[in-house]
This record gives structure tokens, sequence and C-alpha cells, in this order.
């Protein structure tokens, strides 16, 4: 029974969390990485692309909500979802058209790209916080719980509950839905092969008469539409902030890289190690001793607690460090070039 | 000899160039002071020094060697740690309360990496080796975290409101200046020794991650600096305006000057920042300068430029890369001590990567990748426009929407927004100038 | 004319020629060889008659019809198809995969000439499900030349398709070679392995400094006495 509490517990606070967190950073990381694999450098101006798909659909969902518009137990950003993709797509074509084509053609270093993407950074957060401000926002409507931890508590006999919140359910159906389609799209179609194909071999890309423009665009829209509904769904489970989805930026990288950039199933891995970690290392393991060890025999007198959650970026930083010191291409052996 | 006409044309062009456009800033200056006051011009100008100097070790990063910091935030953070550290009075209480426990536990850690280092170096690789580093790490962090926590909880439990910290050495806090740029320095080396000599984007992100965690350390670790609770009061290199206000000889000289003495004293300790400031620029700027134009700056110019060629010709790129990102890290590391000290408090709060990093980035390009003068005028410019931008932006958007509605929801949105166009500004200029001049206004020679 | 003639192509990368008044001709079903000492231009002949430098005077005809300003892309599109000397196939995609990356651009039934490709070299039917970057030196060339084949070039450009095979492998590959050729594809060639490309090949092409020096059939070439003291080591 203890030890059923104790696991029921760790599953509680860990297990599920960090895979809902771990499904937000895949898909984020995912978005770098296909960047990454196209066009070859890493776009600090993601977290803000996160943020302007998702405020774009918070805002389609305020509307909806003041049209008396619901989803019933589904939030109603699920409508919004399209527009906010929509518009995101536009906006980074656009950025695409305006700032990248140029150094595309200029055969530029990576690092301009950088600089640029740095950029369009700033004039994201800038169109962010003026259309939404810098508060906290809360958009999430329909079912709180998919299990609820009195119920579960109930249902089982156990001291310790159970919660499952929808949008963590949602969460974790939406990656696999979107992760699986994706997977199809690159593995099975002409034009995902194609975007394989200019990943591995530009030149060679080039001389099968692959369009390389078409490739680039193609990108852009799936970045964007990973990039929305990973903001979208983080959103839904915690809240919306533009400062913190820039921060997320630090995480996203690090699943990326941990995973190999370039590589969208290392981005999947990295995802889920960095959120594992980041849970596993910031949670206060006291009750969860405390229950697999008697009383008697040794009360913890602190939280256990491995690192305050006040530091949880430092996790991210010390397995992006860690991965660079001994396998800077990564888990899944990425581009290193 | 034409073509020897046409050179010293095209070196005098330049630097005419640079007069005029100094020249502008200083006119602007002045404009701030005759009609805001002269007390924002001094501040103005106060800042626009200290961000030349960042912009200057940023500058000899990227301008002499191609690196991309992201992380000038942290250490500006580092630099403004240090003059707390260094100028503050120590704590004796905090001292007496945990202070030894600190430093023990401080040490414990250092002992756990290096032995984790040496066992790394030393055994042979195998599944015994990974055995010996876990609980090696395991052990000596679980150790040193109790200690550690008992001990800093009994510093911060001292004095709370007041207190609550170890203080500092209560040195003269000009000391804190170079000690600032230790602290960057040891960073960067650090980091540099990490991510060097890997893809340029791994020193991007490496950099982003180690501000956002010297920052996140500053907020915290209430033991070190008082955390969000902040450190006021640091002690000044400047006379205070109360004290100016009784001396005799400055009463007798703002009546020379027919001034008030209490606008004049604030007008007075503004000036003396003022020549400090330009004192370290100038030192750090002829430093710089000297350089760029040793063999040592071609060397590292020659790296830029071709990295492949220059590791044929037996240069070691990736040390001399650590090298100049060490250097620059330092010279940002001083400017963030000046900035603190010019403050008279350290927040750790007011670390925005936006503020502290993105702009100096902007500075750097906008002003001219590769030159210190260009980096210097950068530094100028985009500070200047950054502080007057939010008084030009909400004048713009009141005269907007002057013809709304006076309690129209949109128009108090669009004021009160009108802040969040100085990102725009930024993003815009720094994609405008990367495109369409990407040497800057003052172009490397 | 032959159905390949690129004439007196003059060029090269930036300022400097690299080419000097140089002519490259090849027949329906012919293999033509391209040998020379180190540096002599060989490849950056080849690079100018697929296009990939720009030629100041001269032309390149294929098939009666002037394409000398054509970008590589489109000259895929007229028949024309170039094999790499490295950096030939994507790594992470199964041989298949690269397969049906050649045939990109076409929008028909590519099954037969896929079937062809396997037939051509039976191992790679056994490795499609492989990745190419999975395989050895000469397995990787062949899914290199299959990748070309899939357009159904008229014209097939191999640029040191030997480069780095055993001989053993070698032979094997200059076999497969003259098979393709029986099949009516023009074969135009650059090889560092002088002696054993000559032997195959029906125009042997010997420039000097960007030049031609030598142009003959391959046995004659093998036969001229001052080619073999100068280029073939004795």
């Amino acid at each position: 029974m203890e030890i059923l509490n104790a696991f029921v517990l760790l599953a509680n606070f860990v297990l599920v969390p960090a895979i809902a967190y771990g499904s937000q950073l895949a898909l984020g990381a995912l978005g770098v990485t296909l960047i990454y694999g196209i066009l070859r450098f890493s776009n600090f101006a993601h977290g803000d692309t996160m943020a302007f798909g998702t405020m774009v659909v918070i805002l389609f969902t305020w509307w909806f909500q003041s049209m008396g518009l619901h989803l019933g137990p589904l939030p109603t950003a699920l409508l919004a979802l399209p527009f906010g993709i929509a518009a995101c797509a536009v906006f980074v074509l656009g950025t695409d058209r305006l700032v990248y084509r140029f150094y595309r053609q200029q055969k530029t270093a990576p690092v301009i790209y950088v600089i640029a993407s740095v950029g369009v950074m700033f004039i994201l957060n800038g169109i962010v916080r003026f259309a939404i401000g810098t508060e906290d926002q809360q958009f999430a409507d329909g079912a709180r719980f998919i299990v609820k931890a009195g119920e579960f508590k109930r249902m089982t006999g156990l001291d310790e509950g159970l919660a499952i919140k929808a949008s963590q359910a949602l969460t974790v159906v939406t990656a696999v839905l979107v992760v699986a389609a994706l997977f199809w799209f690159l593995n099975r179609t002409r034009t995902g092969k194609s975007m394989r194909a200019y990943s591995d071999n530009e030149d060679l890309a080039l001389l099968s008469g692959i369009n390389p423009d078409r490739v680039v665009a193609v990108t852009w829209i799936l970045a964007a539409t990973m990039a929305t509904i990973a903001g979208t769904l983080y959103g839904l489970d915690k809240s919306f902030k533009p400062f913190t989805y820039f921060q997320l930026l630090l995480p996203i990288f690090a699943s990326a890289i941990v995973g190999g950039l370039g590589s969208p199933l290392g981005a999947i891995a990295g995802g889920f190690v960095i959120a594992f970690s980041e849970v596993m290392v910031t949670y206060a393991y006291k009750k969860f001793l405390a229950y697999l060890v008697p009383a008697d025999w040794w009360a913890p007198d602190s939280l256990m607690q491995l690192l305050a959650t006040d530091y949880k970026f430092a996790v991210s930083f010390i397995i992006l460090v860690l991965v660079l010191l001994f396998r800077p291409t990564g888990l899944f052996a990425g581009k290193s070039v | 000899m034409s073509g020897n006409q046409t050179s010293t044309r095209a070196a005098e062009t330049p630097k005419g160039r640079g007069l005029l456009y100094f020249a502008i800033m200083a006119v602007l200056i002045v404009i701030v002071g005759q009609f805001q006051s002269w007390n924002v011009a001094l501040s103005i100008l106060s800042l626009c020094l200290i961000s030349s100097i960042m912009a200057l070790g940023v500058n000899i990063q990227w301008g002499y060697a191609g690196l991309f910091n992201v992380g000038v935030m942290g250490f500006a953070a580092l630099g403004g740690l240090a003059t707390v550290l260094v100028s503050m009075p120590p704590v004796p209480a905090a001292w007496a309360a945990g202070g030894p426990g600190v430093l023990a536990s401080l040490a414990m850690g250092a002992i756990t990496i290096c032995g984790a280092i040496f066992i790394y170096r030393k055994m042979p690789k195998g599944r015994l080796r990974g055995f010996a580093l876990l609980a090696v790490c395991l052990g000596g962090y679980f150790v040193t975290r109790h200690y550690f926590g008992i001990s800093t909880d009994a510093v911060e439990s001292v004095d709370p409101a007041l207190t609550g910290y170890l203080g500092g050495l209560g040195l003269p806090v000009l000391l804190a200046w170079p000690v600032g740029g230790l602290f960057a320095g040891l960073a960067a080396w650090v980091v540099g020794k990490i991510s060097l000599g890997l893809r340029s984007d791994y020193l991007a992100i490496a950099t982003l991650g180690i501000s956002e965690i010297i920052v996140a350390v500053m907020k915290h670790e209430d033991w070190l600096a008082r955390g969000v609770k902040n450190v006021n009061g640091l002690p000044r290199p400047v006379p205070y305006e109360i004290n100016l206000q009784q001396a005799e000889w400055f009463l007798e000289l703002a009546a020379k000057l027919g001034q008030d003495p209490v606008t004049f004293s604030s007008i007075f300790v503004k000036l003396c920042y003022v020549l400090l400031f330009t004192v370290v620029l100038l030192g750090i700027l002829w430093l710089s300068e000297r350089a760029l134009h040793s063999p040592w700056g071609r060397m590292m110019r020659a790296i830029r430029d071709n990295e492949v060629s220059a590791a044929a010709m037996g240069k070691n790129v990736t040390a001399r890369h650590l090298q100049v990102f060490v250097l620059g890290s330092i010279v940002v590391g001083i400017a963030g001590a000046m900035l603190t000290t010019l403050d008279g408090q350290m927040t750790p709060a007011s670390y925005q990567p936006l503020r502290f990093t993105f702009l100096i980035w902007v500075m750097v390009i906008v002003g001219g990748s590769g030159n210190n003068w260009g980096a210097v005028l950068g530094g100028f410019v985009i500070w200047f426009f950054w502080i007057e931008a939010e008084p030009i932006g909400l004048w713009l958007m009141e005269t907007l929407t002057s013809a709304m509605p006076e309690d129209s929801s949109l128009r108090a949105h669009l004021v009160d927004s009108a802040a969040h166009m100085r990102l725009m500004t930024m993003g815009a200029i720094l994609l405008l100038v990367l495109r369409f001049s990407p040497r800057g206004l003052l172009p490397e020679r | 004319m032959s159905f390949l003639t690129a004439e007196n192509m003059t060029g090269g990368y930036g300022s400097v020629d690299i080419l000097f008044d140089c002519t490259i001709a090849a027949d329906l079903g012919e293999i033509a060889v391209i040998v020379g000492p180190n540096g002599a231009g060989k490849s950056t002949a080849m690079k100018a008659v697929f296009g990939m430098l720009k030629l100041r005077s001269g032309r390149v005809m294929l098939d009666g019809e002037d394409i000398t300003n054509l970008s590589p892309q489109d000259r895929v599109a007229k028949g024309m198809a170039f094999v790499p000397q490295t950096n030939n196939v994507f790594p992470s995609m199964s041989v298949e995969e690269n397969l049906e990356m050649g045939a990109f651009l076409r929008r028909d039934d590519i099954s037969v000439t896929m079937e062809q490709v396997y037939d051509l070299f039976p191992i790679l039917r056994d490795k499609r499900r492989q990745n190419a970057g999975e395989l050895s030196g000469g397995q990787r060339q062949q899914v290199a030349v299959g990748r070309a084949l899939m357009t159904k070039p008229k014209l097939l450009m191999l640029d040191e398709p030997t480069a780095g095979v055993s001989p053993i492998v070698m032979d094997e590959l200059f076999d497969r070679i003259i098979e393709v050729a029986r099949t009516g594809i023009t074969i135009l060639m650059v090889e560092q392995n002088a002696r054993q490309a000559l032997n195959i090949a029906d125009k042997g092409y010997v420039l000097v400094q960007g030049a031609n020096r030598y142009t003959d059939t391959g046995e004659a070439l093998l036969n001229n006495p001052d080619v073999r003291r100068s280029f073939l080591g004795g």
C-alpha cells in the first residue's frame, strides 16, 4: 500500500507533468530542428514565434467566446488553432521573404542568420507585447480534469490522489497526432522526402531538380505550425506570458541539441530528456521517501529536493553542457557543421 | 600615384565621417540639456558612455573574431555583483552565523568538481569510471548542499529586513570595476572552454544559458547579495549632493556660476561620473585600438576571415577565440560594475536580456562591427534613441489617437503600448542595417 | 555534329580562366573519357559542359540544341545527369529514397526505371531499405550512378566514379558503365585511372592546362607512344 501510494505520488507530480511538458518541448524543438536542418541556423526568434502564434489563438479564442462559441469539454482554443497557425505561417513566410531570403541568395555565414533572427525576435516581441500586453493571460476553458484527485482516491482507496488535467491529456494526444503526421509527411510524401534530401545534401538536391524555394517555404510553414501548437498547448497547460515564451528558448534549444540538431527524432527524445530531468531534479522527494522508508527508521528533515525550482533553467543548461562536452553531435548524431 | 591619393582620401573620409557623427551626438545631447534638462542630458550621457564600453567589449568578440555572445546580460550582472561584494561593508553577525560554513561548503563543491575531473582524466574508460564519477558527483553534491543549506539559512536569518547577507569587503568601490571584469572573465573562460571549437551556434546558445543562470543565482541566493530584496546604498566614487550643498567651496563655486546650489550639486555629481566613465572608456578604447593594430589583432582578423587557412598555417584557432572571448567579457564585466555603481543599487530583477544583451548587439551592428570607434558611436546613438524613443513614441501615439474619443479603450491601449514600439523599432533598425549597410555607420578600416 | 558537342570552351571560376578553347564531343551510346595530369582542368571541363561555371566563349550543344545559357537544373530537364565525385548520395535516406529523389522531376511511373537500376546493380535491390550513408564506398557509387539514371538521361556525366574504390570494385563499375552505354546512353567521364578508363572509351580526350592535347579513340590513345610516355607511365 505504502509503495503504491509512493508511486501514485510520483506519477502525479513527476510523470504526468513531465510527459505533458516534454510533449510541448518536443514540438518546439521540432520546429527549431527543422529550420536548422533546412536553413542551417539556430532560430533565436522561435520562442517569440511560439508567442506570436499563441497570441493569435488567444485573440480568436476570446472572439469565439464572446460569440458564445464553445467546444463543450474541449477548450475553445482548439477551434482558434487553425487561425493561429495560418497567421503564424503567413508571418514567418513574410520574414523569410523580407529577411532571410536575401542572405540565402548571398550564401552568408550562418552567424549572420542568427543575428538576423535576433532582429526578428525583437520585432515579434514588440508586436506581441503591443497587441496583448506583458501580463499573464488565461484562456483555457472546457473541462478542467480528466481524472480528479478526489475521485481517484475514492476509486482506489489510496491516500494519494492522481490528477490528470484536461490540458495535459490534450497536450499528449495532440503531440502524438502532430508528430505522427509530421513523420508521415517527411517519410512518405514527395515533398517531405525532398525536404530530407535538401537537408542531407543541398547540392545534390538541386542537381535532382528539387526546388529550394519550395522546400524552404514548406519548412517555415511546418515550423510555424509546430510553434503555434506547442505554444498553445503550453499556454493551456500553464498560462500565456510573452516573457515565459522567450525563456522557453533555452530548454527548446537544449532539447534540439541533446537530440542532435537537424534530427526530428532526436528533437522528440531531447524534449523528453530535458522535461524529465527538469521535473525530477526540482521535485521535492520528502513525502515520497516518507512512504518508502519507515518513519522510526529515518525521517527526512529537508524537502529532499535536488535543486530549487528557481533554477530549473540550470537543468537544461547543465544537460546542454554535458552534451557539448561528451557528444557534440547529440544523441541521434545530428549535423555538426 | 593616383592610387596613393585615393587611398589617403579613403582613409580621411571615414575619419571625417566619424567626427561628424560624434559632433551630431554632442549636439543632440546639448539639445536635450537645453530643452529637457541638464540632469537628463547628463544621465543619458553617462549611460551612453557605459553602453559604449559594453559595445566595445562585444565588438572585441564579434568584430575581431566573429564570436556571437548572447550572454552579455550575464557578464554585466557579474560586474554588478562585484560592486556589492567589493564595496559594501561586511556584516559581522552574518559572518559569525554562517560565513565559514558557506566558504567551507563552496570549497567542498570545488573539491567535488576537481575530484570528478581527476577521476575522468586518470581512470581508464569503462563502467567503473562511470560509477566512480556518479558516486563522487552525487555524494559531493549532497554533502555540499546539506552544509550549504544550513549555513546560508543562518546567514539569511541575520536581520533579513536590512542585511541577511554576508556583505562585501568594504573596499573602495572603484576597485569593484576591475574585479567585475575578473568575474566576467572567469565565467567567460568556463563557457568558452566548453563551447568554443564547436559550431558557432553552440557558443550563442551556451552564453544564452549561462547568462540566464547567473541572473537566476543573483535573484535567488539571498546570502550572496540579498536576491530580489536588492542591495541599496552602494558607496559612491564621487561626493554626495548633500555633502556638496554644505561644503564652503562648493557654495562659493555655485554662487560664482550663478547656479542654484541644489540643482548644481546634482549636476556636479553627474559631471564627476561622466568624467570617470570617460577616462575608463578612453583607456579601454586606447588599449583596444593598440591591440587591433598590433600583430595580434591582425592575426585575429586573419583567423576571423578564414579560419581554415589560419588553422592550416598552424594558428590554434580555438585558443585564440577563447582569449578574445575572455577579453571581451572582461570589458563587459567592467561596464556592468560601472553601471551598478552609477545606479547606487544592485537590482537583479532589472537584468533583462532585451535591454542588456540584444540592445548592445544593435549598438555593435549599427555602429560598425570590427571598428572600435564604431562600437562607441553605436553605444551613443542607440542608447540616446532608446531613451528618447519613449517620449517621442508616446507623443506620436497621443497625436495619432487625438482624433479618437477621450474614453476609447483602443486609444488607452495604444497609448499604454507605445513603450513596446521601442522593441519593434530596435528590431527594424538591426535588420535594416544588417541588410543594407552591414558594415555599419563607421565601417572597419 | 555529335549528340553532345561542347566547342571552344574558355572560362573559369572568377576572373582567372582555367579552360582554353577546349572541345569535347560524344555520340549517342558512346563512352567519352577525359584524362590528364592533376590540375589539367578535367573536372572543370565537365562542369562547364553541365553549366556549373560560366563560359566566356564557346558553346554547348545537346542533340542539336544550344544549351549554353541553361542552368544545371534546366540541363537535367533536357536529359543530362551528373554524378559528382564526392557527396553524391543522400546519406540519411534509404537507397530506394535516393533513387526516388533522382526521379524527382518525373511525374510518370518510375517503377520500371527503378527495376532497371536494380537489374544493373543487383546489390542495391538487397539494400534498398538501408541508408545510403551506411553502404561501402563502391556501393555508394552505385547508388550515385543509379540516382542519376533515374531521370532517364541521354547523357550521363561521371566525375571520377572510381576515386577511392578498390581495383576489383573499379573493374565492376566500369563493366556496369559499359552496360549503361549499351542501352544508348552517352557517357562522359573524368578519370584518374587513365589506362583502365581509356580501355573502355570510344573517345578519349587528354587535357593539359585546360586545353586539348590529344584527341582520338581510346584504343589509339593507348597505343600512342607519346601519350603512353607522358600520361600512362610508360
